[in-house]
């Protein structure tokens, strides 16, 4: 097997192990923030 | 420290760090990791698996600078109380994870066309594994506690424990000989050819910008949290 296939399936596993992880935290941080500035309007 | 105590201050400073960090560090990145696959030259030894080296080591290094990360939060709680901390270790949990898996599966990866085989119960894998228990261990137990209301003194305690693991990652290489390799860069230098050594440098500052900004959305999703959840309460009231 080519050395390129292990070092394309490392970088795929590193790259998209870090973008689920950046997305899925800055989803989190914008629906929470959303959500805390929706409750501040309710007052 | 003591100074960011206060979320206030401290959403403050956040908001334009965020985005300044994850930039910055998704431009370095990119950046590395063109320059270790397309400019770097491949090893004599090892050919081009060799390039595994500019995420395996960043992850490796975010895996156990994580933990630490984690125990030094932990110890703040503890001892000061610092209402951030508890909620900056929680936070740190989950990216110190992922990065100590894709340390565990990029090395495994790299294992198989170098040594032969895709695990070997060696110390630095061994205990490298045990972080990543750690990690779980650490991430079920705040949870249950956050679940339960409390203050999260238990897992704080957990983190202090967890981290007697880092020494043991860092010097299992010279404890135990085995397949692992032993350390390349130290405070004496680099065993590294510098065509080699600024890719895995700007790929280790990198990953730690885009952590550091992971880690910071991370807290400002709990702080909003709770902040809902505090109006949520008042209102029951």
């Amino acid at each position: 097997m080519s050395h390129w296939a292990f070092v394309a399936a490392a970088y795929g596993i590193a790259v998209a192990g870090t973008l689920a992880l950046l997305g899925a935290s800055f989803a989190a941080m914008r629906r929470a923030e959303a959500e805390a500035e929706a409750m501040k309007g309710e007052r | 420290m003591h100074i960011f105590a206060n979320p206030a201050r401290f959403l403050r400073l956040a908001r334009p760090l965020t985005a300044w960090l994850g930039w910055s560090g998704g431009l370095l990145v990119v950046v590395a990791l063109a320059g270790g696959l397309l400019l770097s030259p491949k090893d004599y030894l090892q050919g081009e698996t060799v390039r595994i080296m500019y995420v395996h080591v960043p992850a490796a290094w975010l895996g156990m600078a994580g933990w630490a990360g984690l125990a030094a939060a932990s110890l703040m709680q503890i001892v000061w109380r610092h209402p951030l901390a508890a909620v900056a270790a929680r936070a740190i949990a989950v990216p110190g994870a992922v990065f100590t898996a894709i340390c565990l599966a990029t090395g495994s990866i790299w294992g198989r066309p170098t040594w032969g085989t895709w695990w070997e119960w060696d110390g630095r894998m061994t205990s490298m594994l045990v972080l990543l228990f750690l990690y779980f261990g650490y991430i079920a137990l705040a949870e249950a506690e956050r679940e339960k209301g409390g203050e999260g003194r238990l897992a704080a305690i957990f983190g202090l424990v967890g981290a007697v693991n880092l020494p043991v990652i860092h010097y299992s290489v010279l404890w135990w000989r085995s397949l692992h390799q032993g350390q390349s860069i130290g405070t004496s230098g680099s065993k590294i050819a510098g065509s080699m050594l600024w890719p895995l440098l700007a790929a280790a500052i990198g990953f730690t910008l885009l952590f550091a900004a992971i880690v910071l959305m991370r807290m400002r999703a709990a702080l909003a949290r709770q902040k809902v959840e505090a109006r949520m309460r008042r209102l029951a009231a």
